[in-house]
């Protein structure tokens, strides 16, 4: 054996050696410090869990960019969603003056705020894109209640590490960590540009999410849920409709 | 430093396949930061959609595909950048860029570059040289591929994405925009599968079977023999 060789072989073995100890220790470690994403496992599994852990760990407050108001788009793009459903239009039909969102699961005082009591919240402006996986995307104005505020209100318990949000629609739901739940730019939104969100763009409420992709902002929400797991809900993490087989972690 | 190689071809291909799938979805290109359906492309790719909602011109929706292809998309994007930093480093370590990779100052002119041009024209059998170690040509683009493409196709990609963009906005404001970032990443894509299909013809017309064995158990049968 040449000395070049052995010393590959030496050098090599550490690096195996290494790679393999501190492998189990980051495994440890992401767990105890929530780097994991729900869907974790499977062949994709590692590639989501570097993801996520990397957001996590360096990128954890970091702040969706936000523009000048002279970059608002002038035409906006309103995906395509399902019909909408008779209640949704009996709920419309009355300016949505009947529109309830539901606050429940891990919080001390549940509650159910109407759109009037929400707009009494603190509210938030800002004006940032909406980024579609597909590729396109558009900036517009969003206001609306600071996700956090309603959460503080309704007194979050201290152990909830998610937050599960539904539309009215029963096929479609998504769920955040409290990171991005906790983020000041994370809103219950009533109004874009200046009016009242328009039902194509998720009127009479939409939760945006805006370091995530577009996936994740559920139109038509009417109930939000803190949760300590996804167990229960493996099946709204990858829900048939309408993002089938998508990443849990969209900020990618 | 071989292995680095087959695991980049790897996720390479996973990468260009995915990537196709992505496109699929919306195959419109836009500069700046915003485009949708409904503004002005700098160009479109005359291919149906798997999205209803993309004036593609086609009457059928092609079905989507973007779960599993982003799900690989981007677990092949993390084996490709933490394999070139391990190949970069140990090139570095190793002195292979400066050894086998850095051209010789005497071999930048034009000179070098046009007999080395013109060789291949002739179709000129290489000599053991040739056979050896890398001519300034291939060297240029070997450096070009390392240095530039991939750095630039990694950054263009990240800068599509809003959480890369929240941590870090001044990558995708340099590239003028997400929508500008997104082009790039497919102009700076085809490049590198250009680079990929030349040097499968280079490595094809230079005698396959020997090639690959050195790329894979890293020696070649004419140098065996006279060792």
């Amino acid at each position: 054996m040449s000395t070049i060789s052995r010393r590959k072989f030496v050098t090599g073995g550490l690096a195996a050696a290494a790679g393999v100890s501190s492998l189990a220790v980051a495994s440890r470690l992401s767990k105890k410090y929530g780097l994991v994403p729900p869907d974790s496992g499977g062949i994709y599994g590692p590639g989501e869990t570097l993801t996520y852990a990397a957001q996590q760990l360096l990128a954890r407050h970091s702040v969706a960019r936000e523009f000048p108001r002279s970059m608002i788009s002038k035409v906006p793009f309103a995906n395509a969603i399902a019909p909408l459903s008779d209640e949704f239009k009996r709920l419309e039909a009355g300016g949505f003056a009947g529109w309830q969102l539901s606050i429940q699961g891990m919080v001390a005082r549940p509650a159910s705020l109407s759109l009037t009591d929400l707009k009494s919240f603190p509210v938030r402006s800002q004006i940032t894109e909406v980024v579609c996986e597909e590729g396109w995307s558009y900036v517009a104005e969003w206001i609306g209640t600071p996700l956090s505020e309603i959460l503080k209100a309704c007194g979050l318990l201290r152990h909830a590490r998610y937050i599960v949000y539904f539309s009215i629609d029963p096929d479609w739901w998504e769920s955040i960590d409290m990171n991005d739940a906790q983020h000041p730019q994370t809103l219950v939104a009533w109004a874009m540009n200046g009016g009242d969100l328009p039902v194509a763009f998720g009127g009479p409420l939409r939760l945006r999410v805006p370091r995530q992709l577009g996936y994740k902002s559920v139109k038509f929400v009417t109930r939000v849920m803190a949760t300590d797991s996804l167990k229960g809900f493996v099946s709204s993490v990858e829900p048939k409709s309408p993002n089938f087989g998508y990443a849990w972690y969209a900020g990618i | 430093m071989r292995v680095t190689h087959w695991i980049t071809v790897i996720s390479f291909l996973a990468l260009l396949l995915t990537g196709i799938e992505i496109v699929i979805s919306h195959p419109r290109f836009y500069w700046g930061e915003v485009g949708h359906s409904q503004t002005a492309t700098l160009f479109k790719i005359p291919i149906p959609s798997s999205r209803a909602t993309v004036p593609s011109g086609y009457g059928y929706v092609l079905p989507d595909q973007n779960g599993w292809s982003r799900y690989l998309h981007f677990e092949a994007a993390w084996a490709l950048v933490l394999t070139g930093l391990v190949y970069v480093i140990a090139g570095l370590w190793s002195r292979h860029f400066r050894k086998n990779v850095f051209p010789a100052p005497e071999d930048m002119t034009w000179s070098a570059f046009l007999s080395v041009i013109s060789k291949h024209l002739r179709l000129a059998p290489a000599n053991e040289a040739d056979a050896r170690s890398y001519n300034v040509l291939q060297r240029v683009t070997y450096l070009i591929v390392v240095f530039v493409l991939f750095p630039l196709v990694i950054l263009s990609g990240l800068a599509m994405s809003p959480a890369f963009n929240a941590a870090v906005p001044w990558v995708v404001t340099s590239l003028g925009g997400r929508q500008s970032a997104r082009t790039i990443h497919f102009f700076v894509s085809i490049s590198v599968v250009l680079f990929f299909l030349v040097h499968i013809a280079m490595v094809v017309l230079t005698g396959f079977a020997n090639r690959m064995r050195e790329m894979i158990i890293g020696s070649a049968a004419i140098f065996k023999e006279r060792l």
